[in-house]
């Protein structure tokens, strides 16, 4: 399935007035209310905010996981609302790239084949192996662990794969869900080292949610939302 | 859908991780598809091997007095017979075809010492030839002697010159010829018979008329046409004879052994929807294990239908796999039951038996199929978020 054809100015996301609301028996929970912003090409975001304050619904809207109850959500110049599910996971495919803090590899692939797997999604089955080889050349996992499985592997060995996953279609945005959640300190640097330098050198978009201050200190911006509101913005 | 063979070969993967559930998942497949075929095939053996039997009778129309109800709850008479005249327009009904009046009843016999009952029949010698083969002797001539079935020899160590006693009066009679087995018949059945000549019935039981008359058909094509025509001479006006022809018994009979081979082969199903049961359970299983994984892969890109797929890739190589051992072993198991209780292996090799192997790999396949759809369903629909969060 092809998507129109997207500009490259402009913000590659952009809210507005947006709120999500689940409805439940025991009476309504806002879980964002009226959020408005927007995410330039290139930037690196942190969205900081305590437990339940709804950042991460915020990263499910901005990877087109959910849709807002009240808004607009525009992800490169569409809005989220009007695609089918079926547009919804190409833009996922194609458009963005996921980090979460559980790594979420796919338990029977080895790393090799879990970097393949989002290219043949788009590719077929003759998705170029030597793309993946070079991505994951790129995020530092030395060839001898190309074909472990992920049980195999470290946790900051996992994450790298999972970056290499999210990288293999060059997609625009990468959505980062505490990356260094379940790493050591000097693997978790190294891993931020690695999202800098991505953002930076390559001109990803990042947006990270964490609850780590010393992990926001990477981005140029950071939003603190609570109770569902954006607090802040620095 | 990009990398149809991506979410075969990720089907095939975690059916090995989960080797043993899925092993035992198409064992289920693989004894239902056995129980369905054999039991398809000892029911095809059983039916062939009637209709065998029966088949050298299929051209023959059978017409009989037809026995009236003598108003409504009275009893049956069956004292009708069939008159000259009756046998003359049957004669004329049948044109070319031979017509063969024949008495039939039964009495009380004397053999040496024993006494039992056999059948009778009265047939006009010149027509034996045509109806009944001989074993021994030979065939009646005029009205002296009486020829015997073959079964009736055996059990009571008759052979050509014994002597039978008939009837109450005890008269006297000498087996001229022992008639070959001709196995069960809608027309006449001498293998525990005594056939004597049309005079002398006649003659004994002072009887008036005939019992039926037989109509062999010159070519079987004209069974319907005589048929038709014997109903428009005689039952016109009220209904004075019953017309039937073998092949329309032997239908009836086919078609029964159908309905009982039918009805053992559901007996085989009930397995075969249990095995489709293990595999839902397996598959649902399944699903329910991979929420967390079904959500990565949701959300890494991967669309419902992709999803479906790879859920129903899992119960088409369950299926598949189990319905093709069980075809192996269908063969193995129709040719022990057939050798057992047919004693003759011959009919498993009929095509109309053999096809049995495929039909139940069919439904082990389709069962699976079926089974495998609402868990591949639910695991497409799993919403990603939900899913992502499972642990």
């Amino acid at each position: 399935m092809t998507l129109p054809i997207m500009t490259d100015t402009g913000p590659v996301m952009e809210f507005s007035g947006v709120s999500k609301i689940y409805p439940l028996a025991s009476g309504n929970v806002t879980a964002l209310l009226d959020i408005s912003l927007q995410v330039l090409p290139g930037e690196f975001i942190a969205i900081m905010g305590p437990s339940g304050s709804g950042k991460s619904t915020l990263l499910n809207m901005m990877g087109c996981l959910d849709v807002p109850s009240k808004g607009e959500v525009y992800i490169r110049g569409r809005s989220i609302r009007s695609l089918s599910d079926d547009q919804q996971t190409t833009l996922r495919r194609d458009e963005l790239g996921f980090i979460f803090q559980q790594f979420n590899l796919i338990p029977l692939l080895n790393a090799l084949e879990n970097v393949r797997y989002p290219l043949i999604l788009k590719n077929g089955m003759t998705a170029s192996r030597e793309r993946c080889q070079e991505v994951l050349a790129a995020v530092g996992l030395v060839p001898t662990l190309w074909y472990h499985r992920p049980t195999q592997l470290s946790g900051g060995q996992q994450q790298r794969v999972a970056i290499a996953r999210a990288l293999v279609n060059d997609p625009a945005i990468l959505l980062c869900d505490e990356p260094t959640g379940n790493l050591d300190t000097k693997t978790g640097q190294a891993i931020m080292a690695l999202l800098e330098q991505l953002c930076h050198d390559e001109g990803k978009t990042i947006i990270m949610v964490t609850h780590d201050p010393r992990t926001a200190e990477y981005a140029d911006r950071v939003i603190q939302i609570e109770d569902g509101r954006i607090r802040e913005e620095v | 859908m990009a990398g149809g063979s991506l979410f075969f070969s990720l089907a095939v993967r975690n059916l090995q991780m989960h080797w043993l559930r899925s092993l035992l998942a198409a064992i289920g497949i693989i004894i239902g598809v056995m129980a369905i075929s054999s039991m398809g095939i000892l029911g095809n053996a059983f039916s062939l091997s009637i209709t065998n039997s029966l088949s050298s009778v299929g051209d023959s129309i059978v017409v009989t007095p037809h026995v009236g109800y003598q108003g409504g709850m009275s009893s049956v008479s069956t004292s009708e017979r069939l008159s000259d005249r009756q046998i003359e327009l049957i004669r004329r009904a049948a044109t070319n075809s031979k017509v063969f009046p024949i008495y039939a009843g039964g009495d009380r016999i004397k053999v040496q010492r024993d006494t039992l009952y056999a059948s009778i029949y009265g047939i006009d010698p010149k027509d034996l030839p045509t109806l009944l083969e001989i074993q021994k002797g030979q065939y009646l001539r005029g009205a002296s002697g009486v020829m015997i079935g073959a079964k009736l020899a055996k059990d009571n160590n008759l052979t050509i010159g014994s002597r039978i006693l008939i009837g109450e009066i005890e008269s006297g009679v000498r087996v001229v010829g022992i008639l070959k087995e001709r196995g069960m018949g809608f027309d006449i059945n001498p293998d525990n018979a005594i056939v004597t000549s049309d005079l002398w019935y006649r003659d004994f039981y002072e009887t008036r008329g005939h019992d039926q008359a037989i109509i062999k058909a010159a070519d079987i094509k004209d069974i319907e046409q005589i048929k038709s025509s014997i109903e428009k001479q005689l039952n016109k006006r009220e209904t004075e004879v019953d017309v039937y022809d073998t092949r329309m018994i032997l239908n009836s009979i086919t078609e029964t052994f159908g309905q009982i081979t039918l009805f053992t082969m559901a007996i085989g199903g009930i397995s075969l929807i249990v095995a489709g049961v293990s595999i839902f359970n397996v598959m649902m299983m399944s699903v329910m294990e991979r929420y967390k994984e079904i959500g990565i892969l949701r959300s890494i890109g991967t669309k419902r239908a992709e999803v479906r797929s790879m859920f129903i890739y899992e119960a088409l190589i369950l299926g598949l796999s189990g319905s093709a051992v069980g075809g192996i072993f269908s063969f193995a198991a129709g040719y022990l039951v057939v050798a057992v209780l047919m004693k003759d292996v011959s009919y498993l090799y009929n095509p109309a038996s053999l096809i049995q192997i495929p039909y139940g790999m069919a439904f082990g396949i389709v069962t699976s199929m079926l089974s495998g759809l609402y868990p591949a369903w639910k695991a497409s629909s799993l919403n990603p978020i939900d899913a992502l969060r499972h642990e």
